[in-house]
Order: structure tokens, then C-alpha cells, then sequence
């Protein structure tokens, strides 16, 4: 049996819904960032299920590009919650409103 | 003509103070003070070196450079002056020299407020000198701009009670406080600028020659539908500056809340911006514009006489009152422009020229008085004139050039103006400009009486004279209204060869 | 002797004394030499001017002043002639004699407020004889403001006294609103001429060139300038309060020169006037009714230099009626007897209120024996003013009513007739009242030191020598019928003997007459209700529509503007709530806006 090209579509787009859900829901930033990350990886499926199915390495090279830049996202995010948790003693998204107009 | 690059000299040289003044006198308020002065004075001198040898046989304009910015679009840096800039720019370079010594006792961050207040010149000093479209309005925001944090930096606030049906707007916009009249001022001369940037395009787009000069703008026709909106979306926008009602109203707050060189700069010359722009650009550019609004324009302008007069004499606050009074001043200036008569144009110029020096004398006093007195509201005053014999002279001399006596400069303004007017195609406006001469008497005498005679107020002790430097500031601004008075051909012979073209342009053959 | 370059000495010699008063500001507060400075500039100027009249002739010059295409627009310059040498003399003259005066009179002011009062002596000099000189309405009219600003300075000279300031500030606004009228006058005539020169003007007029439309709504508003400086109805108003100014500044502005100028004014347009007939009458009636109507207040008034003031206004009117009728050169004439005599009286009132320290004539009282010097002085003024034989005033005022006569207006002759009558019977009452009458107890005055009393003694010479002169060789040429000489100084002789009944034998009571007169009496006191009448214009009207329009503007142009950022400041307190600060917040917008373009996207297709 092989498995088409769509079968990897609909699993990436139930992993960036899954990892919306989690951005949208969770109330704890590193929760969050779980959730940026699952989306993040939905993209490198689509990329790489494009790169294999189309024959185009391209594909893959983004993907490689994407996951090292991922990496470097989450270092970032996480020393931005290390350091908001320092000052704030919290982590709670619902408790960073400093940005209310 | 000179090989050296006079206009560039004069424009940049208070730029130069400025960037000086913010990197080397950082801790030394003298230092400040100093480089201020020098830069000022070199732009003063300068000004009036080349008012001096601008050649009036020849006429046109002089000391012209050019350096093309972004030649695909046609954006060049180009210079140049004709006998009414020239005036204008001996007016800023008087009023900006008298102001530095007229700032001399600023405390607060006085490093910021003259770098501000040289950068503001600079502009100043561009808008009159620059012969391109996009240059001349990049300038322009350059000498609205700083207003704002000058206003609402060195400020300071009155007091405006809520009244009326509209109490609750007052309340909520916090009317009166140096913020506000900030705010109010930089929206206003914004809003105004919009339309002058959008009939600076169209004249771009509509002339085809892909050029923003002035020089090419002007042989340039343009059809009557756009010369008309064109004409209008100018006086709207630099009226706005001149103070055209009823949109003056930002003018009042402003120079109320605005610090003394601020107020005098920004009454005495910016407002002459407003003017100068609906002269330069809009006459000089829309001829037939001008001949077709020149009525709306005369007849806004004598509401302006006679209701800035009236509101004058309204007011309780002395800083109102002299701010008022420009606004009623500025009608003058205005009528005059409108009567498309050499009399009238000539008064006109003349009436710019005149008024800077009278309002910045005005507002330096006043600035004087507040300092010396720590109050503004006329009616607590009284008998002032013993304690500070030179301020009352200089502020009558101040009030009576602005109520038109002879061998003041007012009077040849503003008879200039009215004999321009009985001769325009609408005579009638020469009872309005006529009536506001003798409202400014009452109001200006009716205020100098309350401050400077009777018997001494019992609400304030230990009042002085003008000290020190305040001395130049008011003896060189009164000795130039006089000196400009009793020989008007001192101004008025450069400004003739150019509103006399002028005129003959939008008169037609 | 080059007339022009005399007249310019005459007018630069002043002015000199000016600049060099006002910039020199040690040598200003010494106070008498200021004096002296000025004074002597005027006395050079006066024998300068002298020189020119007695040589006479006529000169002129100009100068551009206003540059323009085409030659220039306005020029400065003199012109002298029989009316300007005859000012100039009569100016620096009494300028000389006035400011020597001064010298005793204030010699107990503060020396910088001393040095300050000749400053404004010379400047006021220089002003006037400019506007005397002036070849051009345009000149006068510069000439003609600046000696209402010296007016505005020296009735304010003791500025701190309230009721000096604000006679200042009325003098200036009531002549200025003439001035109104007279700039737009002369606006008008250059549009329609193309020039201000006299000699042009006058030129047209002769050839019959001057078409102009509703010439004669210009002359009259060139008129109101002169009703205003002159003092005539209805802007008479100023003349009295600005008896607040020291008592030489009253003799020389308020009596002598500036007030005189609108006189002049009519004398040296009469070119043009004559054009203009109606206005003529109206310019004969007002002065005759002005002449009555000051008389009349005159007659009540107890300060003796408001009597005067009163008596200056009454006779400005006399001039005016005579240049009404036609007969300006007897209005002229006895503008310049007038300025001798109304000047020694304005001069010998002062030196009274010197000595006792009071403007109230019933405060006085047995000054001749105290003054004699002053009295008699006092009285040859009151003779002259009163018109009788052979003094200056005789002369002129018959040469008035001979004019107005001739001039056929039997209105303005009857008034003028009982303004004759009045004017003998109220400066009578002042002279009984004061100088014979009781004296009043503890007051010991003196006479004038000799700085005071030589201008006294020089101006009752001239007043009698002017007249004596006029005896023997006639004054002008008017000559009534034969029995006007005896109607007036039967006129004279009536009020001499009414005034005598009144306060010197007591035959009839002040008081009953008073009661008898009680409505014309309680108005001539109430100045006839037309001080109030300003004032309450003043307040009410001006004042009050001044404030309506300052809160229209305030609450209504300003207001529709704050109300316009007061909405736009709620409409952003109302979007700002949508930036809740929650991150999450925004990514549910981010999805949902992708989610509505993807269905768009669908939907489109």
C-alpha cells in the first residue's frame, strides 16, 4: 500500500491544528511554545512531503533551513520566559498583559 | 554673482549651531548660549549683507545654486531670492537674533531648547530661500515640527474655563494646558500641510516637465479647473499657517502656552510662512486661480481684522491678547495680498515684514513682564510703567506701530493696504481694514494703560526693569520698526520689483 | 535766503533735539538740561521761522517716501507759504515761550520725568511744524497722528495718576475715530486722483480736472479728521478731560497748536473744499453750534482750566463756522490770535493753580492783590478773548461774524452773536470770582518766578501789540456793515455787566438763576449727557460685543473643534479596548482572518 501525498497533507494539517489548539489554549507560555513548535513542524511535513513527491530537493534544504531555525527560535523563547519568570515570578499568559492598548 | 554659496551659509548655519550645541556644550549653559548667538549672528549678517547688495536694477532672482537631489524625478537643492524672500529672510534672521537674547534666562534643558529652536530657523530660513517645490516643503515640516516639542516642553500652561454648550469637549481635551496647545498646533499645521503636499504633486503631475522647480512651475500653464482647486488647496493649507479664519484658532493657544522666542519666532516669522506661501506659490504660480478666489480671500481676510481685534479686546490673558491681535494682523497681510494692486501687495509684504517685528517685540515683552511679574492676567496689573520704564516704552512704541501711527512701520502697511483696497475690484473692504486700525487702538492702549499707568498694583512688589541682554532683543526690534517706518523705500524698493511682475503676471496683459 | 533750507532747519532743529533727548538717556535725566537743550533748538527754529515769514514767499520741496513702478507713490516734503510761514512762527513761538514756562512751572518734578516731558516737548514741536510744512494730505495725515501720540504722552505725563490715563486714552480714541474718517478720505481722493499732493490736487481743482464721483461724501470725511483734532461736535468730548495734563501742555497742545491743525486743515484745502459747498454749510452750522453748545458748558464750570478748555472749544468753532462760510483766511487769523491769547490765559491760569495749589475757582478768590502780575495779564487775555477794542481779538472776531456775514448764513451768525455774549460772561465769572472776590484764609500765594512770568508778560504784549498793529493797518478783508463793531462789543459789554450783576455786586443770585435755568443748567453740568452717551457705547456696545465674539470663539469656533478631537479621543478609547495585551488574543484573530480568507478565496473563485 503506498501512502499518497495527501495522507502527509491531512497529518500536517491535524498537527498545526492540534498546535494552534495548544497556542490558543494554553495558558502556560512554555505550553505555548510547545504549540508554535508542533505548528512549526506541520510546515516541515508539508515542506518535505512536497520535496518527496515532486521530486524537488528544495523542499528539503527549507526544511532543514526551517528546523535549525526553529532550534534557534526556541532557545530565544524560552530565555525570554526564563527572564519575564525572573521578574514577574509567573509564567501565566494570562498575566503578561503589558501590551493592553 | 559671489562664487560663495550665500543662501546655503545662512540657512545651515543655525543647523551647524544646533548640531553643535548638542555634541560639544553638553554642561556649560553659557556655552550654549554662546554658539546660539554666533550662529545667529552669522546668518543675521549675512541676511543682511545680501540685502544690501542685491542687485535691484537687475531684479529676479539672486544668489541662485543648484544641485540637483534626484534628477529622474526632477528633485533638486535650488536656491535662490527675490526682493520679497529677501525681506523675509532679514525678518527671520532679525527676529531669531533678538529671540536667542530674548531666551537668555531658559533653565530647564536649555542645550535641547536652542538646538530646537535652530533647527526651527533652518527651516524657516529654507522655506524662503528654496526656488524647488519638494525642497521648499521639506523645509516647511521642518519648521513646524520642532514646535510641537519646544510648546510642549518648555510651555507653559493657563487656564480655560469650561463654559458654553461644548463644556464637555473643553474638559476632555484638557484645553489651555501647554499639551494640548501643542498638539492642537502641530495637528492644525499638519492638516494644512496635506493640502499643500497634494497641490504641490498635482502642479508636478499636471505641468509635465518633471521637474519641482519653481522657476520651470512658472512657465508652465496650468488649465483653469486645476489652476482653481489648486489655488484653493494653497490658501487652505498655508492659510491655515497665516491664520486665516476660522482656522486660526490653533494660533491663540499657541502662542499663549509657547515660551518667549518660540511665540516671537512663531508669530513674528512662521505665520509670514503661511502668507508668503499663498504669495509665492499660490499667486505667483495660479494666476488664474488668484483672480478667481482673490475674492474669498479678501473677504475671509477682513472677517480676520475685524474679529481678531474684537477677540483681542475679549481676552484677559496679555499673551491672548498679542496673539489675537495677529490673527487680526494677519488680515492685513492677507488683504493686502488680495487686492492684486501694487499698493496692496507692496503693504502686504510690507505688513509681513512689519508685523514679525512688532508681534516678536510684543511677545518678547511680554515674556519680560511674566518673568519680572509671574502673571499674565492684565487685570491684576497696574502702574507697571514706574518700575519698568523700558518696557513700557518698548511696549508702546510695539502698540503703536501695530495700531498704524506713522513713523512706525504698521502705518505704511497698513495704508498701503487700505489704498490697495479702495482700488481692488472690491472697494468695500477698505471699511473692515479701516475699522480694525481703530479697534487695535482701543484694545492696545486700553491694555497699556492697565499695565504700565495708574498707581501701582498692590499684587506685586519687587518688579524690575529689562536687564542685560533682554536689552538687545527690545532695542534692536524697536529701532528697526522705526528705522523701517520712517523709511519705508528701505524695504519696500526691493519688494516693488518683485510683486510688480508678479502682478502683471496674474493681471494679465 | 533759501526758504526751503530754512524751513528745514526750522523743522529738523526740534527733531534734532528729539533724537538726541531720546537716545542720550544720561543727559535726559538731568532733567534741566533736557530743558534747555530743547529749548533751545525751538528758540533757533523760532527766529529761524520768524526770518521766513518776514521775508515771505513761497517754497517747496519733496522727496520720494514710497517707492513704486512708475515714480513713487508718496512724497515727503515742505512747502511754505503765507499759511505755513504764519503757523510756524505762531508754533515755534509759543513752543519757546511754553517750554520756557515749563521750566518754572514743573520745577518740582523728579528730574528724569522732567527730561522725559521735553522729550515729548520736542518731539511735539518737530510734529507740529511738520504738519504745518506738509505739501501732501498723505504727510499731514503721518504729521497729524504724531501730535495726537505727543497729546496721548503729555496729557498722560502724570501717568500714574488714574484720571490722567484715562484722559490720555480718550483723547487718542475719540481723535482717532475722526482719523477714521480722514484716512478713508484720503484713500479715496488718491484713488481717484492718483496723488496726495496739494499742488496737484489744487492745480485740478483749478482747471475744473477734479471729476471725482461723491467728492463731497470725501471732503467730508476728510472733515471728521478735523471735527476730532479741532475738538467740533460731537467729538468735543476729549478737550476738557484733557485738562489732566500739566497746565503748559494744556496752553501750548490743547489751546495754541493741535487743536488749531483742523482749522488748518480746512484753511489749507479750501481749494478743494469750495468744491464741495454742502459740505461747507454743514462744516459753518456744526462750528457755530459747537461754538454755543461749549459756551454754555463753559458757563457752569467751576475748574478754571476747563472754563478755558470749553472757551478753546468754543472758539474752534467760531473758526470752523468762518471757514464754513466761505472765509477761511478770518478763521485763519484768528486761529493765530487766538493760539497768543488762549495761550497767556492757559499760561496765567497756570501760574494761579502754581501759586494756590487748586483748579477750583471757588477756592480762589482775592488773587489780585496776591498775584497782580498774574491778574493783569489774566485780564488783558480775558479782554482779548472777549473781543474788545483794540486787542487781537477784536480784529479777528469781527473779521468772523463780517465773514459769516458775507458768507450769507444768518444761523450760524445769530449763534456765534450769543456765543459773543456768553464767552465775555463766563471769563468774567472766572476773573471775578478768582482774582477779586473774598479771599479765602491760610493761603499766602505769590507770584510767578520770573521763568514763568517773562512768557506771561511777552504774550500780553503781543496780544496787545497784535492788536494795536490790526488798528492801524486793518486785519484782512472782511468788512461787515457798519453795525457790527458796536453789536459786538455791545455783546461784550452785556456779558461784562450780566458776569459784574452776578458775582460782583450780588444783584443777582448764581443760585436762583441756576433754578430758574434748572433743566438747561442741570444738562450744561451733565456735559448735555454725550460724555455718558460715549461711555456707555463704551461699555455696552463695544466692550460687550467684544466679549460676545471672544466667546464665540472661545466656546463656538473652538469649541466645534474640541468637540471634533473630543469624539476623536472617545472613538480611540473605544478601539484601543480591543488590544486586551493577550498574546492569545491576537492569534485567535490571526486565525479567524486567515479563516475568512480562505472562504473567501473559496467563495471567489
Amino acid at each position: 500500500m503506498t501512502v499518497g501525498l495527501h495522507a502527509y497533507l491531512v497529518l500536517a494539517a491535524l498537527v498545526f491544528a492540534i498546535g494552534l489548539f495548544g497556542v490558543l489554549t494554553r495558558r502556560n507560555a512554555i505550553g505555548i511554545l510547545l504549540g508554535i513548535e508542533l505548528m512549526l513542524n506541520a510546515v516541515n511535513i508539508n515542506l518535505v512531503a512536497f520535496a518527496r513527491f515532486h521530486a524537488d530537493l528544495v523542499g528539503v534544504i527549507f526544511t532543514l533551513f526551517t528546523i535549525s531555525i526553529t532550534v534557534a527560535e526556541v532557545g530565544l523563547g524560552l530565555a525570554i520566559v526564563i527572564a519575564i519568570f525572573r521578574v514577574r515570578k509567573t509564567i501565566e499568559a494570562d498575566h503578561l498583559h503589558l501590551l493592553r492598548g | 554673482m559671489t562664487a560663495v554659496p550665500m543662501l546655503t551659509l545662512i540657512t545651515w548655519a543655525p543647523f551647524l549651531g544646533a548640531l553643535l550645541i548638542m555634541f560639544t556644550a553638553r554642561r556649560s549653559p553659557l556655552a550654549v548660549r554662546l554658539i546660539a548667538t554666533v550662529s545667529t549672528s552669522v546668518s543675521t549678517a549675512l541676511s543682511l549683507w545680501i540685502f544690501v547688495v542685491y542687485d535691484r536694477e537687475a531684479a529676479g532672482f539672486q544668489f541662485y545654486e543648484k544641485l540637483p537631489l534626484v534628477p529622474p524625478l526632477g528633485v533638486a537643492y535650488e536656491l535662490g531670492v527675490d526682493g520679497m524672500s529677501l525681506l523675509m529672510v532679514l525678518l527671520t534672521s532679525i527676529i531669531i537674533f533678538a529671540g536667542v537674547f530674548a531666551s537668555w534666562t531658559i533653565a530647564v534643558r536649555s542645550q535641547e531648547f536652542y538646538a530646537l529652536l535652530l533647527v526651527l530657523v533652518t527651516g524657516v530660513y529654507g522655506v524662503f530661500v528654496s526656488l524647488d517645490l519638494f525642497v521648499f516643503f521639506l523645509f516647511y515640516e521642518l519648521a513646524v515640527l520642532p514646535m510641537y516639542l519646544l510648546i510642549g516642553i518648555w510651555g507653559s500652561s493657563g487656564e480655560i474655563r469650561p463654559r458654553g454648550i461644548f463644556a464637555w469637549a473643553v474638559r476632555e481635551t484638557g484645553v489651555g494646558t501647554k499639551e494640548y496647545a501643542a498638539m492642537k498646533l502641530t495637528l492644525y499645521l499638519l492638516f494644512g500641510s496635506a493640502f499643500i503636499l497634494v497641490g504641490i504633486f498635482a502642479l508636478y503631475v499636471t505641468a509635465g516637465a518633471a521637474s519641482f522647480s519653481f522657476v520651470d512651475l512658472e512657465v508652465a500653464t496650468f488649465d483653469p479647473g486645476v489652476q482653481r482647486w489648486v489655488f484653493l488647496a494653497f490658501y487652505v493649507g498655508f492659510g491655515i499657517l497665516a491664520g486665516i479664519w476660522p482656522l486660526h484658532t490653533w494660533s491663540p493657544d499657541g502662542h499663549a502656552s509657547a515660551p518667549t522666542a518660540v511665540s516671537m519666532l512663531h508669530a513674528g516669522v512662521l505665520m509670514k510662512l503661511g502668507a508668503y506661501g499663498v504669495v509665492r506659490l499660490g499667486m505667483g504660480l495660479l494666476p488664474e486661480g488668484t483672480r478667481e478666489l482673490a475674492w474669498l480671500m479678501g473677504t475671509v481676510a477682513c472677517i480676520n481684522i475685524v474679529y481678531g481685534a474684537l477677540s483681542a479686546m475679549a481676552q484677559t490673558d496679555l499673551k491672548y491678547v498679542i496673539a489675537y491681535s495677529s490673527v487680526s494682523h494677519m488680515g492685513i497681510v492677507m488683504l493686502g495680498a488680495a487686492t492684486l494692486t501694487e499698493a496692496g501687495l507692496n503693504g502686504s509684504v510690507f505688513q509681513m515684514f512689519a508685523h514679525g517685528i512688532m508681534t516678536g517685540l510684543f511677545f518678547a515683552l511680554v515674556g519680560l513682564v511674566y518673568e519680572k511679574a509671574h502673571s499674565r492676567e492684565i487685570f491684576k496689573m497696574g502702574g507697571f510703567g514706574r518700575a519698568m520704564p523700558g518696557i513700557a516704552t518698548a511696549f508702546t512704541v510695539g502698540g503703536l506701530s501695530s495700531l498704524g501711527l506713522p513713523a512706525t512701520a504698521g502705518f505704511v502697511a497698513e495704508i498701503l493696504t487700505f489704498m490697495g483696497a479702495w482700488r481692488s475690484a472690491h472697494a468695500w473692504w477698505l471699511f473692515p481694514a479701516v475699522a480694525g486700525t481703530f479697534l487695535t487702538a482701543v484694545y492696545v492702549l486700553r491694555v497699556a494703560r492697565q499695565i504700565f499707568w495708574g498707581p501701582a498694583s498692590p499684587h506685586f512688589h519687587n518688579l524690575v526693569d529689562a536687564r542685560g541682554p533682554e536689552w538687545v532683543a527690545l532695542v534692536v526690534l524697536v529701532a528697526v520698526l522705526v528705522i523701517f517706518g520712517m523709511v519705508p523705500a528701505l524695504a519696500l524698493a526691493p519688494v516693488d520689483i518683485a510683486t510688480v511682475p508678479l502682478l502683471a503676471r496674474i493681471l494679465g496683459p | 535766503m533759501d526758504l526751503t533750507a530754512a524751513a528745514l532747519r526750522v523743522l529738523l532743529l526740534p527733531f534734532v533735539a528729539f533724537l538726541v533727548l531720546a537716545l542720550v538717556a544720561p543727559l535726559r535725566r538731568t532733567g534741566r538740561w533736557a530743558g534747555w537743550l530743547s529749548i533751545a533748538a525751538v528758540g533757533v527754529a523760532a527766529i529761524q521761522a520768524l526770518t521766513i515769514w518776514v521775508q515771505g514767499g513761497r517754497a517747496g520741496a519733496s522727496w520720494a517716501w514710497i517707492p513704486a513702478d512708475g515714480g513713487p507713490m508718496a512724497t515727503v516734503g515742505i512747502m511754505v507759504d503765507e499759511l505755513s510761514a504764519a503757523m510756524l512762527v505762531l508754533v515755534t513761538l509759543v513752543s519757546l515761550l511754553v517750554q520756557v514756562y515749563s521750566l518754572g512751572y514743573l520745577d518740582t518734578e523728579p528730574a528724569p520725568a522732567l527730561g522725559r516731558y521735553y522729550t515729548y516737548q520736542s518731539l511735539f514741536a518737530f510734529s507740529m511744524l511738520g504738519l504745518v510744512l506738509a505739501p501732501s494730505f498723505l504727510q499731514m495725515f503721518v504729521f497729524w497722528e504724531l501730535v495726537g501720540l505727543c497729546s496721548y504722552l503729555l496729557i498722560g505725563y502724570w501717568y500714574d495718576r488714574p484720571a490722567a490715563a484715562r484722559a490720555a486714552v480718550k483723547a487718542f480714541w475719540i481723535t482717532r475715530l475722526g482719523d477714521v474718517g480722514f484716512v478713508i478720505g484720503i484713500v479715496m481722493l488718491w484713488a481717484a486722483t492718483g496723488t496726495f499732493e496739494f499742488a496737484a490736487l489744487f492745480r485740478m481743482a483749478e482747471q475744473h480736472a477734479l471729476v471725482v464721483d461723491g467728492l463731497s461724501t470725501i471732503m467730508f470725511l476728510i472733515y471728521l479728521g478735523a471735527v476730532g483734532k479741532s475738538a467740533q461736535f460731537p467729538l468735543h468730548v476729549w478737550l476738557p478731560d484733557a485738562m489732566e495734563g500739566p497746565t503748559p501742555v494744556s496752553a501750548l497742545i490743547h489751546a495754541a497748536t493741535m487743536v488749531t491743525a483742523g482749522v488748518f486743515l480746512v484753511a489749507r484745502a479750501m481749494p478743494l473744499f469750495a468744491l464741495a459747498p454742502d459740505v461747507l454749510v454743514l462744516i459753518g452750522w456744526v462750528g457755530a453750534f459747537t461754538a454755543l453748545l461749549a459756551a454754555t458748558m463753559a458757563c457752569v464750570e467751576s475748574d478754571i482750566k476747563r472754563v478755558l478748555a470749553y472757551s478753546t472749544v468754543s472758539q474752534l468753532g467760531y473758526m470752523m463756522a468762518a471757514a464754513g462760510a466761505g472765509a477761511a483766511d478770518a478763521g485763519f487769523l484768528h486761529l493765530l490770535t487766538h493760539g497768543v491769547f488762549k495761550a497767556l490765559l492757559f499760561l496765567g491760569a497756570g501760574a494761579v493753580i502754581h501759586a494756590v495749589g487748586t483748579n477750583d475757582i471757588f477756592r480762589m478768590g482775592g488773587l489780585f492783590r496776591a498775584l497782580p502780575q498774574t491778574g493783569i495779564v489774566f485780564i488783558v487775555g480775558t479782554l482779548a478773548l472777549s473781543g474788545v477794542w483794540p486787542l487781537a481779538g477784536f480784529f479777528s472776531k469781527e473779521a468772523i461774524l463780517a465773514g459769516v456775514l458775507e458768507g450769507r448764513m444768518v444761523g450760524p451768525f445769530l449763534l456765534l452773536a450769543l456765543t459773543a455774549f456768553l464767552t465775555t460772561f463766563y471769563m468774567f465769572r472766572v476773573v471775578l470770582i478768582a482774582f477779586f472776590g473774598r479771599p479765602h484764609a491760610g493761603v499766602h500765594p505769590h507770584d510767578a518766578p520770573p521763568l514763568m512770568a517773562v512768557p506771561l508778560w511777552i504774550l500780553a504784549a503781543l496780544t496787545v501789540g497784535l492788536g494795536v498793529r490790526f488798528a492801524v493797518v486793518g486785519a484782512g478783508d472782511h468788512h461787515g456793515p457798519a453795525w457790527l463793531a458796536p453789536l459786538s462789543l455791545g455783546l461784550a459789554a452785556g456779558g461784562f455787566l450780566l458776569a459784574v450783576a452776578m458775582y460782583q455786586r450780588t444783584l443777582i443770585d448764581p443760585a436762583r438763576v441756576a433754578a430758574a435755568l434748572s433743566p438747561l443748567y442741570g444738562l450744561a453740568r451733565h456735559r448735555y449727557g454725550i460724555d455718558a452717551l460715549y461711555g456707555a457705547l463704551y461699555r455696552g456696545f463695544l466692550l460687550g460685543f467684544s466679549r460676545l465674539i471672544g466667546w464665540i470663539d472661545r466656546y463656538l469656533v473652538d469649541g466645534l473643534l474640541n468637540v471634533l478631537s473630543a469624539w476623536t479621543l472617545r472613538g480611540g478609547d473605544v478601539l484601543r479596548r480591543v488590544q486586551t495585551g493577550q498574546a492569545q488574543d491576537y492569534v485567535y484573530g490571526v486565525a479567524f482572518g486567515v479563516l475568512v480568507l480562505l472562504v473567501w478565496a473559496q467563495w471567489a473563485r
